[in-house]
């Protein structure tokens, strides 16, 4: 395994492999009375969020402490980032401390690469701009692997706001490596520009029509609508977003009854997901939560317990 | 544990070496090894067997069905890793993790005895003890390994012991299981 993780194509389908049975493994502590293992003790992991976030902050903030490795938060908010000081000096001063572990989310895309290449320590991508939020793939190809058993030849159909989707991006590369048919849907206004060469040579299918690709999906993965983005004329109302693109009542119904529904979360009931999709006993998205500590173990052990090999 | 590398999933490599125990000799060991554990417990009331991967697994679940032979009783067989517990976590790339399997009636209160193949630093079972303090509290802990070659770094003992195999520490003792292995038999070399 590689000394970062910045995105997907930094592991191949063996790390995926390794990193799948690690969260096994790390997935059962999770229901124990003491959930606590030694193997990060003494190691010091910072998770540096520039963007809002609830649950992969406190998702990396709970592994790491489940693996005794002491965690910091620091947000963006009230750090002397909102100072002014450049991203290389905040950076630079957190890692004269001695950290082992990076975690960062940024909204511009390719920060953590930059990142990576001004300190020693090991930079988790948390999420960087539009571009890639490596461990939220991992513990949704995770999700689904669990529930359907092997990706290799499923059906997965990934819907929503496509252009400004890092998880999606990462999605997109994590599932095809695992032998997944994937198909993205999106409004035109919501496809990235120039995804067709992207996706005739990643080997994924793309499609304006959601009533046309859910009958055949094996696992429907939602997007979030980003708020801020509806008022950027990308669709005409939230109303008739729903009715192109959300996962209805309606839909529900043309679903499989164990076809699972994921989101990453946080969901928007009622516009892109309908309450009966997100609390349908079919839907994975509390799996996914709980799938994220154990992913984010797995990877904190991976890149922090060895020596460098 | 210790003795030995990772096992490795081509088990067409060929033990070198003298050997030391034949099937049949492990056979025998591991009888005496579950009449000893019952003998010291007076029967099989609250034990837990629980194996140290790899092949401390296939061992435990060897004494546990000769426990049934003899007493009629299934005993609880279950796995205990300690590959998160490892002193040595540093010095090595990361290892993954073997399935920790607790059986369904937990250890508190248990006799708890814990089976490896290959007894030498210690440090495994040191491992072992913190890895079994983080799932609960047995009221006894055994140790039970199939072979005993030395060499402690740590002040820690077996209570049962298929054979004690002096050796050198140059020397390397190679354990194969049918369960894991296609051979089966212990060697020195």
């Amino acid at each position: 395994m590689r000394r970062h993780l910045l995105s997907i194509d930094d592991l191949d389908v063996d790390d995926i492999d390794t990193l799948f049975a690690t969260a096994a493994e790390m997935h059962d502590v999770q229901r124990r009375e003491v959930k606590k293992l030694p193997a990060l003790r003494g190691r010091t992991v910072i998770n540096l969020f520039f963007e809002d976030s609830t649950r992969t902050r406190s998702s990396f903030e709970i592994a790491g402490k489940w693996l005794s490795a002491d965690t910091i938060n620091i947000a963006a908010k009230g750090s002397s980032a909102s100072k002014g000081e450049s991203l290389r000096d905040t950076v630079l001063t957190i890692a004269a401390m001695g950290v082992d572990a990076l975690v960062m989310r940024h909204p511009a895309s390719g920060a953590a690469l930059q990142v990576s290449q001004w300190v020693d320590a090991a930079v988790i991508n948390a999420g960087d701009g539009t571009h890639e939020h490596p461990t939220q793939a991992l513990l949704d190809a995770y999700t689904l692997r669990r529930r359907l058993g092997t990706l290799e030849g499923q059906k997965i159909a990934i819907v929503g706001d496509l252009t400004h989707s890092r998880v999606f991006r990462s999605n997109v590369l994590c599932l095809t490596k695992l032998g997944a048919e994937v198909t993205v849907v999106a409004p035109p206004t919501l496809m990235p520009s120039g995804i067709g060469p992207w996706s005739a040579q990643a080997g994924f299918a793309t499609s304006y029509d959601l009533d046309e690709v859910l009958p055949e999906a094996d696992a429907v993965m939602m997007l979030r609508v980003q708020r801020e983005r509806m008022s950027g004329g990308y669709f005409p109302s939230p109303r008739e977003y729903t009715v192109g693109y959300g996962l209805t009542r309606d839909r529900l119904g043309v679903l499989g009854p164990d076809v699972p529904i994921c989101h990453p979360g946080p969901m928007n009931r009622g516009l892109e997901i309908a309450a009966d999709a997100a609390d349908a006993a079919q839907s994975a998205v509390l799996d996914q939560v709980s799938a994220g500590v154990a992913i984010r173990m797995a990877v904190l052990y991976h890149l922090l317990a060895g020596e460098e090999s | 544990m210790c003795a030995q590398p990772e096992p490795d999933a081509n088990a067409d490599v060929h033990p070198e070496g003298r050997t030391v125990l034949d099937s049949r000799d492990i056979a025998r060991a591991l009888t005496r090894i579950a009449h000893e554990i019952l003998e010291r417990n007076k029967g099989a009331a609250d034990l837990v067997l629980l194996g140290i991967p790899s092949r401390g697994v296939p061992l435990a679940r060897r004494v546990g069905e000769r426990i049934r032979d003899v007493e009629g009783v299934d005993v609880p067989v279950g796995a205990l890793d300690i590959t998160m517990y490892r002193d040595d976590l540093r010095r090595h790339p990361a290892r993954s993790p073997h399935p920790t399997q607790v059986p369904p009636g937990g250890i508190d209160g248990k006799t708890v005895v814990l089976v490896d193949d290959v007894l030498y630093s210690g440090r495994t079972v040191r491992a072992a003890l913190d890895a079994l303090n983080d799932l609960g509290r047995p009221d006894v802990v055994r140790l039970a390994v199939l072979v005993d070659r030395g060499h402690r770094e740590l002040p820690i003992r077996a209570d049962h012991v298929g054979k004690n195999l002096p050796s050198a520490r140059t020397e390397r003792v190679m354990v194969r299981l049918a369960d894991t292995d296609d051979v089966e038999g212990v060697w020195i070399g």
